[in-house]
């Protein structure tokens, strides 16, 4: 059962408080075990009307026509919603947080860019009688090309998977195809390195699988507002999401949430709320959207597949001196989240590690398939995963066991971080120790002393003598080059390590909507 | 077209029901019928139920048992005359599933699901069908073969071989999930003469093609020998011969191939999977 | 659409509905009973989280046609506490913790009772099995073998 380790950092310790520290009862537990938790679908609302959608059988196509005539005149069909029908009909999560273009259509129009992709949308007056009328709906398509991996995606001639972001990388601080981590020098690194270790890791997609599929009831409420019942895990996201798309203001939305029948990140997608509310207006009735069991496991976001590359310098003794990496996150056909899961990952490299000389390229990349988005740690845990497959794999190179090579590598509290922020609260050291105790592995007494409150900072706090690099980025449309125009070169090397500031990001556009300026997302410094 | 249920009280009367509607669906337990349904398949119109208790019986005739299509695999699991079929009835979907399940509907259990039709195989079944004509026995390799071109046939009963010892016939299931999960591949073997020379061995396999098989190749080099090391060695080498396994959510065409040979070898030698 | 009249034993009281043809007994008692106990996780019968009881035996009833269980008597986890005293299952479960989304937690408490019900002393091999067609995403399922032996061994404890 559950262990509590007291004796390490026993200083911070405080047994005293009421709560930290102590076993307590869920609040819903009660609820849970007499079925009376409350989920989504937990309402039976008067004359509730139900909706199904038609989905993509193409990776990439365009649509040349949709023939609904045969479909509307089905029994119980009350309304078929086409794209036309949704007010803004672009979207992209983050752009609540101003972070992204809009790029994905609620109901597809002229294009499909995964095999899935909602096109229209039937109302009516039972599941059975929904089905009935999407198997009338006639769509010609186009089938065109598709990519499917990230690196073919990226090379020129690629198809273009998503128009608002033609070279299938989405665009950071409107300029910039990737995120960028520099610190110190890996070149001069790998040569002063015993030996290089070059890998290459690749993670496949992995569904959240909660048991309790997406879905929501939408239904016109008192005072021309809808309540709306919903499976999401993040109310405000999806409340303000639809206030975007249906172009009313936040405050006709009533959400109720609450309990949720498992996220892990699979329902922070507003999946089906913009459909059912815009089924409520349109019908005058209350509309459930329920997600399928086949639909969820192929159909809705998983997180993303990632591919990562990790080139590491290590010396005799078991010293990292230097890792580079090059990530590329398949963020399917549309942004979601992997835009700032690729930024996540770039704050978090190298790992919970010291290294004097860190670069990383991270891009968010778009191919023909399902739209990736959250799952337990997206944009960190795969890539900790290659990492620490590659800690292992140095250990061996150099014949040192494996939790020594961690634990000499391990940051410890005021070391520089990659990017360039203290190390506080560290705590891999005991965390190793702790599993090696565990797993009954032998360390040696002088791995047993170490500790992640010492032998940090010092010189392990500098920052070190970064090279700049030229900034190559393609110029904003409109902007002429002129006989002064050239690219930047490379300063001769500062010999000493004052500390670079980090570049500040260019100003941004005002926000639509009134949205907060997210710093950490753009990385920008903060007090 | 709103579905329609009609229930029946002779066996006649459903399949003529079901041959004069092309939209008639049989339905056994459900666990098959209902989740197509719950899946939007539009084609299913009417469901056609039988209620007559005769199916659910269970005769046993000499060296032959004759098991109705509507006995439930939690009946098998019930009955010690069918203890044989226990291991095989005993993995099939949970406790639920085995509520309801059927004899009659597990034989169309699409790959890789249809476990007891695998031991049914290697104990040499005939299916007792009722079309519009009457009742026919039909052998279970040709049912299985031609299952899907006759919508209209009702299957009455599963008659099989008993077993002469709990070691003449064993079964084993390979699946990732413990204790029970979807098949990677299943394997029924029945072994007359077992303790001496093989005589007449009857090998069947599941997902290792779109329908329950007999691993022929394998039941000709098993002829005559006995199960230990070497007598096993020849029939583990062509365990793949003549499967055509699939790759799908559980598992690939290429691992069942690898392994197939594997847990062959395991199930001769009475290893542990 | 036409509707057939059902009627039934649920949780003890008679009722009497109407189903449409082909209604699963999920949507029965859900849509028609009103009883929002039993969950809908998959519709194939895979997930258990709409199992029910159907004359003492589990069923998932996402895969069950409701106009079989005429004449029958339905238990659902709604009907488990005896006025406001919980079932000892019950009980276990939140002295084991064991549930945390709690979406699985109703098909796992009929599943578990069918189980004391024939079996009052299992083993935890026979738990396991018992609860192998409940699939649970979020607590690894030890502390629910812990909460359905906890309860079976007070039990034990009460009538020995």
């Amino acid at each position: 059962m559950l262990e509590l380790r007291k004796d390490i950092f026993a200083d911070e310790r405080d047994d005293n408080l009421k709560e930290i520290g102590k076993p307590t009862q869920r609040q819903d537990m009660l609820g849970h075990v007499t079925a009376t938790s409350t989920y989504f679908n937990d309402h039976k609302l008067q004359g509730m009307l139900h909706l199904k959608v038609l989905r993509s059988p193409h990776s990439h196509a365009r649509i040349r026509r949709i023939d609904l005539s045969e479909a509307e005149r089905q029994p119980g069909v009350r309304r078929i919603i086409r794209g036309a029908d949704v007010p803004h009909n672009l979207n992209t999560l983050l752009s609540l947080i101003n972070f992204g273009k809009d790029d994905e259509p609620t109901l597809a129009v002229d294009k499909v860019r995964y095999k899935g992709e909602p096109i229209v949308a039937v109302v009516a007056d039972s599941q059975r009688e929904a089905y009935e009328a999407l198997a009338k709906i006639r769509v010609d398509y186009e089938p065109l090309p598709s990519v499917f991996d990230v690196e073919e995606a990226m090379k020129p001639g690629a198809p273009v998977v998503n128009e608002t972001y033609p070279k299938n990388t989405f665009t950071y601080h409107d300029i910039y195809d990737h995120q960028k981590l520099r610190f110190g020098d890996v070149e001069r690194g790998f040569a002063a390195a015993d030996h290089i270790l070059e890998q290459r890791y690749q993670m496949s997609p992995i569904e959240q699988a909660h048991t309790e599929t997406n879905g929501s009831i939408a239904a016109p409420d008192t005072n021309g507002r809808y309540v709306v019942y919903t499976s999401t895990q993040a109310l405000f996201f999806s409340l303000d999401t639809c206030a975007k798309i249906l172009d009313v203001p936040s405050n006709t939305l009533h959400f109720i949430g609450g309990t949720v029948g498992g996220g892990f990140g699979g329902k922070v997608d507003t999946v089906t709320e913009p459909l059912s509310i815009l089924g409520a207006m349109l019908t005058g009735r209350p509309v459930r959207y329920v997600i399928e069991r086949e639909e969820e496991m192929i159909y809705c976001a998983p997180r993303g597949a990632e591919r990562i590359f990790i080139k590491d310098g290590v010396a005799r003794d078991g010293r990292i001196l230097a890792r580079q990496f090059r990530c590329y996150f398949d963020s399917g056909a549309y942004t979601r989240l992997s835009s700032y899961a690729v930024v996540k990952c770039a704050a978090h490299l190298p790992g919970p590690y010291t290294i004097s000389n860190v670069s990383a390229d991270v891009y968010c990349v778009f191919t023909n398939r399902v739209p990736a988005t959250a799952m337990r740690g997206f944009g960190v845990t795969a890539v900790d995963f290659a990492i620490e497959c590659q800690m292992d794999k140095l250990a061996h190179l150099i014949g040192m066991d494996p939790m020594e090579f961690r634990l000499i590598n391990a940051y410890r509290d005021g070391d520089m971080k990659a990017h360039r922020r203290e190390a506080k609260n560290t705590a891999l050291i005991e965390c190793v120790q702790v599993a090696a105790e565990k797993a009954k592995w032998p360390l040696r007494d002088e791995l047993k002393r170490m500790s992640s409150r010492k032998d940090g900072g010092g010189a392990r706090a500098a920052v070190p003598a970064t090279p700049r690099e030229p900034i190559l980025v393609s110029r904003p449309a409109g902007q002429q080059r002129t006989p002064y125009d050239r690219p930047a070169s490379p300063p001769p090397e500062p010999l000493r390590p004052p500390p670079l500031p980090p570049l500040s990001p260019p100003p941004a556009a005002a926000p639509s909507h009134g949205a907060i300026r997210f710093s950490s997302v753009f990385g920008g410094r903060r007090r | 077209m709103p579905v329609t249920v009609k229930t029946f009280t002779t066996p006649m009367e459903a399949a003529a029901a079901l041959s004069s509607d092309r939209a008639a669906r049989y339905i056994g337990g459900g666990t098959l019928l209902m989740r197509a349904l719950n899946e939007g398949d539009v084609s299913i119109g009417t469901i056609v139920r039988l209620d007559d208790r005769s199916l659910a019986q269970v005769r046993a005739s000499g060296g032959r048992i004759t098991i109705g299509a509507g006995v439930t695999l939690s009946q098998i699991l019930r009955d010690r005359e069918l203890a044989f079929l226990h291991p095989a009835a005993r993995l099939i979907g949970g406790p639920a599933v085995r509520t309801t399940g059927t004899v009659g509907g597990n034989l169309f259990a699409p790959a890789p699901y249809g476990d007891l039709s695998v031991a049914l195989l290697a104990l040499d079944a005939t299916v007792s069908v009722m079309s519009g004509y009457g009742a026919r026995d039909v052998a279970l390799e040709e049912f299985l073969a031609s299952r899907d071109r006759s919508p209209g046939a009702l299957v009455l009963s599963v008659t099989c071989d008993r077993p002469s010892s709990p070691e003449a016939f064993r079964f084993r299931k390979v699946a990732r999930i413990k204790p029970k999960g979807v098949s990677v591949l299943s394997i029924a073997a029945s072994l007359p003469g077992v303790g001496g020379r093989v005589s007449n061995p009857r090998i069947a396999y599941g997902a290792m093609a779109p329908i329950a098989i007999r691993a022929k190749a394998a039941e000709r080099a098993l002829e005559g020998k006995t199960l230990d090391e070497s007598g096993v060695a020849a029939a583990v080498a062509v365990a793949a011969e003549g499967t055509a396994p699939a790759t799908d959510a559980i598992a690939s065409a290429w691992y069942r191939r690898e392994v197939v040979g594997v847990h062959l070898r395991r199930l001769l030698l009475g290893q542990a999977g | 659409m036409a509707k057939t009249p059902l009627q039934f034993r649920h949780n003890g009281r008679d009722v009497a509905i109407f189903v449409d043809g082909g209604m699963s007994l999920l949507s029965a008692l859900r849509d028609e009973v009103g009883d929002h106990s039993p969950k809908f996780g998959c519709g194939q019968g895979g997930c258990g989280a709409c199992t029910v009881l159907v004359d003492g035996e589990p069923v998932v009833s996402c895969v069950t046609l409701a106009e079989t269980i005429a004449g029958k008597s339905i238990e659902t986890a709604d009907g488990l506490k005896t006025g406001p005293e919980l079932h000892p299952l019950q009980t276990a479960f939140m002295d084991n913790f064991a549930a945390q989304c709690g979406y699985c937690t109703p098909g796992m408490l009929m599943a578990a009772k069918a189980l004391l019900e024939h079996n009052p002393d299992p083993s935890r091999v026979e738990v396991v099995e018992a609860i192998s067609g409940n699939i649970c995403r979020c607590t690894g399922y030890e502390s629910i073998i812990n909460a359905v032996l906890a309860a079976a061994a007070r039990r034990t404890e009460r009538r020995a």
